[in-house]
């Protein structure tokens, strides 16, 4: 490994050079700088709002950065939170609950059925898949009012099934675990069958614990989606509501909120950033095998 | 070759039968065979199928109807369409946003994913790695993008009009998202600012994944520069990922609504932020004309598609 690291790298440095001028690259690295502090800017003006005293909030001219950081506005959040009629902590609860439910059932699911789709070539399969990948071509809005109908006759609506159950068959996290298990030889598999280990032992077993950076993956877009998800089609019951809807309650005040709200999307944000940044590799390996093939 | 083609042209009706019959059987066998694999595949499926495939049939019949849910679907022909076309002036305007926004922030959006992800790629790993977070942050951390609410806030504390302001250049705070004629551009700007999603991530992979000695190959053939090393090597090897990214990028451009509402809000001043689903939204939850809603969801449907199947078209043709 460690041979590797030190000799290959080094060799490819010098042939890449090649193609490059070195004001070229000033140049291209100059732009990419500057357009990565555009895309940073507002965060950094979220999280230095987040952190301002009211006083500081409303200066003219503006300030970008915040002068004396106060945690008032955390501070505020949790208070608000207090005085809701429903203890705050059933709406993490709810978001928590919801999210862990669907992200793990959703890997599941789709493992299953995309280790079908990679290793089985049964008849039908390649028509199954190919309707998967005609539904990464439309949105959810196309199909939210029959998906509304569907929730009413199955008595689902105001229940966390309506925002649990549609996100475990989210045809995104089937595609890239497909393409991903493809990357599998057949020879272990078949060695494996021909000793006699059972389909669900192969999966289990064998082609799960090689697809660690996949689940990662679809650990993080289905996570995504559901902490995100204010599920307000669906549930009225305010005992049910999720952590975004409430928070977005707080956030929807008037001025005198104005540095809760930015506390607020601040700390919805921390959580995502922080998965992602922790599983970025893994995300990055399974992202190789995305593309569409014909 | 020729006895063979001979062959083929003498082929009779019962040939084609004992084909056919053969294709069954072996239909037949493979299913038996396959049994445990669709057992695998079916608690996934069944979802899927109740609520991404079936709901688009739901969603085309039921765009022929008059439905408000309490009574049952009353069958109405062409009548939704016709009055959509021709009579919802609001729809046109609806439908000529989602085209500037889509056609703004679609392709900007993917091409400059790409050149981020392309220049990203020659850095070392752990500057690498810091970068791709801060591009993909934006798209990945929900409600953040509010924060462009304080940006272009319409009184002078926010940030725009104050920078305006103190350079000199105007003199009262512009209204930047009740005024129509700024909204569009303001909104652009944030929709590009999170445009940096799922195609991005997959355009990183696979630029880390082209295989070193095509480039060097390349190199000895005469590549001057790096575009033409990009244009020769690189996007022929990517296809794959442009396709994916293509896909990705396409369905959420047309399906531009949650952070315009957000901003401008709903309904949005002289609609300038009224696009195709704002329409649906407005119709399906808000009037509970379920059948006219329907209707314009099938006509988003059709156009994402159509624009997909256009793109991919088009993307085949790269480097070719």
């Amino acid at each position: 490994m460690k041979q590797r690291l030190l000799n290959k790298p080094r060799k490819k440095l010098k042939k890449r050079n090649l193609n490059r001028s070195l004001s070229g690259d000033i140049t291209l690295f100059l732009v990419l700088f500057l357009m990565g502090l555009v895309m940073l800017l507002p965060i950094v003006i979220a999280v230095s709002n987040a952190l301002k005293p009211l006083d500081e909030l409303f200066v003219f001219p503006p300030r970008f950065i915040v002068r004396h950081p106060t945690f008032e506005n955390f501070i505020d959040v949790f208070r608000i939170m207090a005085d809701s009629w429903i203890p705050f902590s059933r709406y993490i609860f709810n978001t928590v609950f919801t999210t862990a439910i669907g992200v793990s059932g959703h890997v599941v699911l789709a493992s299953l059925a995309a280790y079908a789709f990679a290793k089985h070539k049964v008849p039908f399969a390649d028509g199954m898949f190919s309707l998967v990948v005609t539904a990464l071509m439309f949105s959810g809005y196309v199909t939210q009012i029959p998906n509304y109908l569907t929730m009413k006759n199955l008595g689902w609506l105001d229940s966390y099934l309506a925002l649990v159950v549609p996100a475990l068959a989210s045809p995104l996290g089937l595609f890239l675990m497909k393409q991903f298990m493809e990357q599998i030889p057949d020879s272990i598999l078949e060695s494996a069958r021909m000793d006699g280990a059972s389909e669900w032992y192969i999966f289990w077993n064998m082609v799960m614990p090689n697809v660690r950076p996949a689940w990662l993956t679809l650990i993080i877009f289905a996570f995504q989606d559901l902490w995100n998800a204010t599920g307000s089609t669906y549930i009225y019951s305010e005992q049910l509501k999720t952590l975004p809807y409430a928070l977005s309650q707080i956030s929807a005040g008037t001025i005198a909120r104005a540095g809760v709200s930015a506390a607020v999307s601040v700390l919805m944000m921390v959580v995502p950033v922080a998965v992602f940044i922790v599983t970025q590799s893994n995300i990055i390996e399974t992202m190789s095998t995305s593309g569409i093939k014909e | 070759m020729k006895a063979k083609k001979k062959a083929e042209e003498r082929l009779t009706l019962a040939d084609y039968k004992q084909y056919i019959k053969a294709r069954f059987e072996q239909t037949k066998r493979g299913i038996r065979k396959g049994k445990v694999a669709y057992l695998f595949i079916a608690p996934y499926y069944i979802i899927f199928a109740l609520f991404y495939i079936l709901p688009v049939a739901v969603s085309i019949y039921l765009g022929f109807t008059y439905f408000n849910i309490l009574e049952p679907p009353k069958f109405i022909g062409w009548q939704n369409y016709v009055n959509l076309l021709f009579a919802d002036d609001v729809f046109q305007i609806a439908i000529k946003n989602t085209l500037v926004f889509a056609i703004l922030t679609g392709p900007i959006g993917y091409i400059a994913s790409f050149i981020f992800a392309w220049l990203i790629n020659e850095l070392p790993r752990r500057i690498r790695a810091v970068m791709v977070v801060v591009f993909y942050a934006p798209s990945l951390s929900g409600q953040v993008f509010l924060v462009w609410n304080v940006v272009f806030s319409g009184d002078v504390y926010g940030y725009m009009n104050g920078l305006l302001m103190k350079l000199g250049i105007i003199n009262t705070p512009i209204l930047w998202l009740t005024t129509s004629t700024y909204i569009t551009p303001v909104l652009v700007t944030v929709v590009l600012w999170t445009s940096m999603s799922t195609g991005f991530l997959s355009f990183v992979a696979g630029l880390k994944g082209i295989d070193r000695t095509m480039i060097e190959a390349g190199c000895v053939d005469g590549l001057k520069n790096r575009w033409q090393e990009l244009w020769y090597i690189v996007l022929p090897s990517m296809k794959p990922q442009l396709m994916f990214g293509a896909v990705m990028t396409i369905t959420s451009s047309f399906a531009i609504h949650d952070k315009l509402a957000a901003l401008a809000g709903f309904p949005s001043v002289d609609y300038a932020a009224h696009t195709v689903v704002s329409h649906l939204l407005d119709y399906g939850s808000v009037r509970y004309e379920m059948g006219y809603a329907s209707a314009i969801a099938t006509i988003l449907f059709l156009m994402m598609i159509f624009c997909n199947k256009a793109v991919q078209a088009m993307l085949r043709k790269v480097g070719a």
